[in-house]
């Protein structure tokens, strides 16, 4: 790459903590940036030197396989050396809060912290107290940045534009982080966004978040380019938001008979892992308009971006 | 101890709720009590007479929280009689009322008069114990009304506890009835609270914390007045935060039922918005309203719809705040800024000073049947001294209490206390 248009790219913050905040720039810069690592990560040499003698730690208070290795091999792959603590090993189990934890670690000069917890704000009230960059890789029901940018950069592959386009999010949306991310980028991209779901898993205020609100998937879905589906709880299937897995799966599940309902080239997204059967059926899952494989592609791509971005601004860079 | 010479209040600005007074004058304090008050007592005074020049200072009875967390016995880390009444004197507060929900419970007559003991040995105000309503606060038996009332129990509350059963409340408010008992309560349907730890709407959706719906407060209260209406009981809602509340107070009162209400300071001067950035001093129960509800609240002070404010004071240390917002204690400290908050609103314009004071210290005096709340000539001199124009910021490293979770960390105030008489004894001068 001879001419590299994303170098002069920068982020001008020290933390990715959410989308909220972000302009549409800095949004398409990262998803810029992002292409670029798209191509290096199909190329048998993987490696970049942009994080060589920098240390990313990967603090997970929630266990999440695919997206701590998502962000280990993002890391790794820019050359930085990655450490990774989960809940069931830290001294959290202990008793040490989650400010001990933070000052802990800091004292060992980290550079990254890619953090992961279960209450939402726990990831911005971490990078108050810590010197080094901090991702949130999920917190709570609140932000899920991450997601929500390579769900834009797989729908720009495929689509060309976001602007426009009109995207359904449909399932559990009051305790979904990734809902959250995913309406204010893609509207803050002049995407048209709709949410389905059963009216208790709609959180209160959601018409104030500039969406469209469907209880029923046939209307909701009627026309979509995207079709993008989250994932039920288990301890949410059985009487206390819905009644039953399969009342869920008949009213809301994603399933080919729903499916004809969006336009015909319209695409699917699952931010994983999916329950088949409940939310989606796995005929559409791996069918020829799931994306849902390209998806977890560009989670390298575009964590690889946002890490590189983010070390431009750290000392001795 | 010898008893302190006499003190003369001179041409203070006197405002008192109890006779509506507003007026200029000068108080003499001897012996404990307020002596006389008249437009000029510097005549004839005894030698010793400490004379204060109060010419740029309100004097107000002292106030009367009705609701203050305490922590002794059991956790004194948190506060201490001693250290809330050195908070509750720097902010005029002259009595305290304390809430039962401590280890042991205050739900013995042993344990009221042990509150008693320690409060006269160690206080620097007056404290007064509210008992438990149930046996150890768990919302089934009630407890021993008769016998605790006897003790020094001011009236009968499960704290921060919501009574769910209705048989349970009803039952109470009947016992309690013949013995005068005033029954508070914490109007939170425990089901529909559920997980919620901020106010429910579109700012919780989008900080992605669960909400608490208005409505588990206003369906309680409902309940309860329908139950002090058929028991003939005395009801008193512990802290109310939303218009939809309010006008259920409004109909029971309307209909002559015994109810009266208390609002917090923290619910008549923030919002809701105040927890953005998942600040977890203010995270309050009941949870702070939206704007539109604390501007309902203030109105109804203003009617006397609301009869009393209250600081909700609930010293937590960082070990239990310094959290994430969902996983962190509820609570904020109150007495030393309840009404220098307060005072915000009438410099707002929103109420007057005399409404101010009556919310504070005359509505809680009566309700509780204490005697306070008031300047009469022969009344105990509990007497707060306010410099109205005197704008500071609040430093939480020079609050008293034992802990320094307050909301108004570093806020602006306009008026504050500068000294503060308890029984005729200066316990407390700004200087």
């Amino acid at each position: 790459m001879t001419s590299n248009p994303t170098a002069s790219f920068t982020l001008p913050r020290r933390h990715l903590l959410g989308i909220e905040g972000l302009s549409p720039q800095e949004i398409v810069g990262l998803l810029d940036l992002a292409e670029e690592f798209v191509l290096l990560n199909r190329q048998v040499e993987k490696k970049r030197a942009t994080l060589r003698g920098r240390t990313q730690i990967n603090l997970f208070f929630e266990a999440s396989t695919r997206t701590q290795a998502s962000f280990e091999i993002a890391g790794k792959r820019l050359g930085a050396d990655v450490m990774n603590m989960s809940v069931s090993t830290s001294s959290v189990k202990k008793g040490e809060t989650l400010i001990d934890t933070a000052a802990t670690l800091n004292a060992m000069h980290p550079d990254v912290l890619i953090v992961r917890h279960s209450a939402s704000g726990a990831v911005e009230l971490l990078a108050r107290k810590v010197d080094c960059a901090v991702v949130n890789a999920g917190d709570g029901a609140h932000e899920h940045p991450t997601q929500a940018l390579l769900d834009a950069l797989t729908i720009r592959r495929n689509k060309g534009r976001i602007e426009g386009l009109t995207v359904a999010i449909c399932g559990d949306i009051t305790h979904s982080r990734v809902a959250r991310s995913n309406m204010l980028l893609l509207q803050a991209l002049g995407a048209q966004v709709r949410v389905i779901a059963p009216p208790t898993l709609l959180p209160k205020g959601i018409e104030r978040f500039g969406v469209t609100v469907y209880g029923d998937m046939r209307e909701g879905l009627a026309d979509v380019d995207i079709v993008m589906m989250l994932r039920l709880q288990r301890e949410r299937m059985n009487g206390s938001y819905v009644p039953s897995v399969k009342e869920y799966f008949h009213f809301w599940g994603l399933d080919e008979a729903k499916l004809r309902f969006a336009k015909p080239d319209a695409l699917v997204m699952h931010p994983g892992p999916m329950n088949r059967g409940v939310e989606i059926d796995s005929a559409v899952a791996d069918g020829a308009q799931s994306l849902i494989r390209e998806q977890v592609e560009m989670g390298v791509a575009v964590r690889m971006a946002v890490l590189d971005a983010l070390s431009r601004n750290l000392p001795n860079a | 101890m010898h008893e302190p010479r006499p003190i003369l209040l001179a041409k203070a600005r006197l405002i008192d709720p109890s006779r509506d007074l507003d007026t200029r004058g000068d108080i003499l304090i001897a012996d404990g009590v307020i002596k006389d008050i008249a437009p000029n007592l510097a005549d004839g005074l005894p030698p010793e007479t400490e004379i204060v020049d109060c010419r740029r200072l309100v004097a107000v009875p002292g106030l009367v929280d009705m609701r203050a967390f305490i922590g002794e016995p059991g956790a004194e880390h948190r506060e201490t009689l001693a250290s809330a009444s050195q908070a509750a004197a720097a902010g005029g507060v002259t009595t305290i009322i304390c809430q039962p929900d401590t280890d042991p419970v205050i739900d013995d007559p042993a344990i009221v008069d042990f509150i008693l003991r320690r409060a006269r040995d160690t206080a620097i105000v007056h404290v007064h114990p509210m008992a438990a309503l149930t046996k150890g606060l768990e919302g089934r038996e009630m407890t021993e009304i008769g016998l605790l009332g006897a003790a020094g129990a001011v009236a009968f509350t499960d704290g921060t506890r919501s009574i769910g059963s209705a048989q349970v409340l009803r039952r109470a408010l009947t016992y309690g009835r013949d013995f005068g008992a005033l029954i508070v309560h914490h109007t939170q349907d425990a089901s529909l609270a559920g997980e919620g730890v901020m106010n429910e709407g579109e700012l919780a959706s989008r900080l992605g914390l669960a909400g608490l719906s208005k409505a588990a407060e206003t369906i309680v209260f409902e309940r309860d007045v329908r139950l002090a209406a058929i028991t003939g009981g005395r009801y008193h809602a512990a802290s109310l935060t939303c218009a939809d509340s309010l006008e259920v107070l409004r109909r029971a009162k309307d209909a002559g039922i015994d109810v009266t209400a208390s609002a917090s300071i923290n619910h008549l001067t923030l919002n809701e918005r105040d927890v953005v950035g998942y600040r977890t001093f203010f995270k309050l129960t009941p949870p702070l309203r939206a704007e539109d509800d604390r501007l309902a609240l203030v109105q109804g002070v203003a009617e006397g719809l609301i009869d009393i404010i209250v600081s909700d004071h609930n010293p937590q240390d960082v070990e239990v705040k310094r959290l994430p917002f969902s996983e962190a204690a509820f609570g904020a400290v109150g007495l030393e800024t309840m009404l220098a908050a307060g005072l915000r609103l009438v410099t707002s314009g929103a109420l007057d000073l005399m409404t101010l004071i009556r919310a504070m210290s005359t509505k809680p005096a009566e309700r509780l049947g204490l005697p306070a709340g008031t300047l009469r000539p022969g009344a105990r001199a509990d007497i707060a001294l306010i410099a109205l124009d005197d704008a500071w910021i609040l430093d939480p490293l020079t609050l008293k209490s034992r802990c320094r979770n307050t909301p108004f960390d570093e806020a602006r105030f306009e008026g504050r206390v500068v000294r503060t008489l308890v029984a005729g004894r200066t316990v407390y001068e700004y200087v």
